[in-house]
């Protein structure tokens, strides 16, 4: 049995596991993949300490760090079901089952499908939801970036450097992101802006060809290699069933990251913190890991 | 031993941690980089159908994605 189970090795967890690994505590990290969201982070211009670095560079620094100390970590696992019965945790995943006193869930988010017709089908096929990992494959080709906000706009400006013409496809009236970033692809003659779109169907033979979109006024369909899925995030909270959540499914926490359940905490996109922040996971998991030491050092009192 | 070609960004996570797996497992491989080499990206597409990195081809078997279980299985791992 461990004091502590720390699940995700985004931000969150990995910071969760410097400041539990600093305690010498006994705890296991359970991670689907290290640097979560991080990792597939272009460029980072605001953790504290880097003006600028790639998420690839800042999640093998975060990694570096972890490797200073013996941490119990097993990859490219997912967590199935996670509850608490006679005050233990029983967290299980795709392969095995452990038990701890505390868990601190630092399991992030994950891309939002769009649920039309040919997405599952053209997925990696022309259809991706990673444009740091594949836009480089749509050199000088047509593609769409479905979405407004700031992820679909970070995807628009990595994509101008590489495709020839990008359809923006925003389902809202107006982009959401970020102003510098919306100034950024407005400057663009490469980039057309389709508000009040809606894309109702991917369409393609072996690969994607082209996408129906309709506004309120007419359907039709345009010619594209390539659909960038950017329409936001889910929490991977649907593996626990008894805690608090808010109505997207987000782990309510309070200041001290505790969550509903006593002895559960909660660090980073997963939880309903007001701000999805590289640096506020990390300070939310560091949270999280103190919050569980004093909580088993009161049970031994 | 195996002849492993592995299609991949320098941005890509998932094509950093698979190239480290066969690192780690002592395989050698051709690393193509489709960011830069224009003509290795059409490669990958006309002899994979595939549009997403990371792509491996181990002796004319196409893996892609990181699939570490399918990954150990076709090296005998």
């Amino acid at each position: 049995m461990y004091d502590l189970i720390i699940v995700g090795a985004g931000p969150a967890g990995i910071t969760a596991s410097v400041y539990a690994a600093r305690q010498k505590m006994n705890f296991l990290v359970l991670s689907k993949d290290i640097g979560g969201q991080a990792a597939w982070s272009g460029d980072i211009e605001n953790y504290t300490g880097y003006q600028f670095i790639s998420g690839t560079d800042l999640v093998a620094k975060f990694q570096e760090h972890l490797k200073n100390y013996t941490i119990e970590l097993k990859e490219n696992v997912e967590v199935k079901a996670l509850q608490k019965e006679n005050e233990i945790f029983s967290v299980t995943t795709n392969e095995a089952s452990y038990r701890a006193k505390t868990v601190v869930l630092a399991s992030g988010k994950r891309s939002k499908p769009l649920n039309v017709p040919g997405e599952a089908k053209f997925k990696n096929k022309g259809v991706t939801y990673c444009a740091t990992c594949d836009g480089p494959l749509f050199a000088n080709k047509t593609v769409a970036v479905v979405g407004g906000g700031n992820s679909a706009l970070d995807a628009t400006t990595q994509l101008i450097n590489i495709a020839q013409q990008i359809y923006l496809i925003n389902i809202a009236q107006d982009l959401t992101a970020d102003a510098l970033v919306q100034e950024k692809v407005r400057r663009s003659d490469q980039v057309s802006i389709l508000n009040d779109t809606q894309i109702s169907a991917i369409l393609g033979d072996k690969m994607v060809t082209g996408i129906k979109i309709k506004t309120k006024s007419e359907e039709k369909t345009l010619a594209v290699q390539g659909v960038f899925v950017e329409i936001g995030l889910i929490p991977n909270s649907e593996f626990i069933q008894d805690v608090e959540k808010n109505g997207i499914g987000e782990i309510k926490v309070n200041c001290r990251n505790e969550t509903s359940i006593s002895g559960l905490f909660a660090a980073g996109d997963v939880t309903d913190v007001p701000e999805k922040q590289i640096i506020i996971a990390a300070g939310d998991g560091a949270k999280c890991a103190l919050g569980a030491f004093r909580y088993l050092n009161r049970k031994l009192k | 031993m195996a002849n492993v070609k592995v299609y991949s960004t320098p941005t890509c996570p998932y094509c950093i941690r698979l190239k480290q797996f066969l690192k780690d497992n002592n395989i050698q491989f051709e690393d193509i980089d489709v960011a830069s080499n224009q003509q290795a990206a059409q490669e990958m597409v006309d002899k994979t159908g595939q549009m997403g990195v990371p792509v491996v081809n181990i002796d004319g078997e196409v893996v892609v994605g990181f699939d570490r279980e399918k990954i150990s299985q076709l090296l005998g791992l």
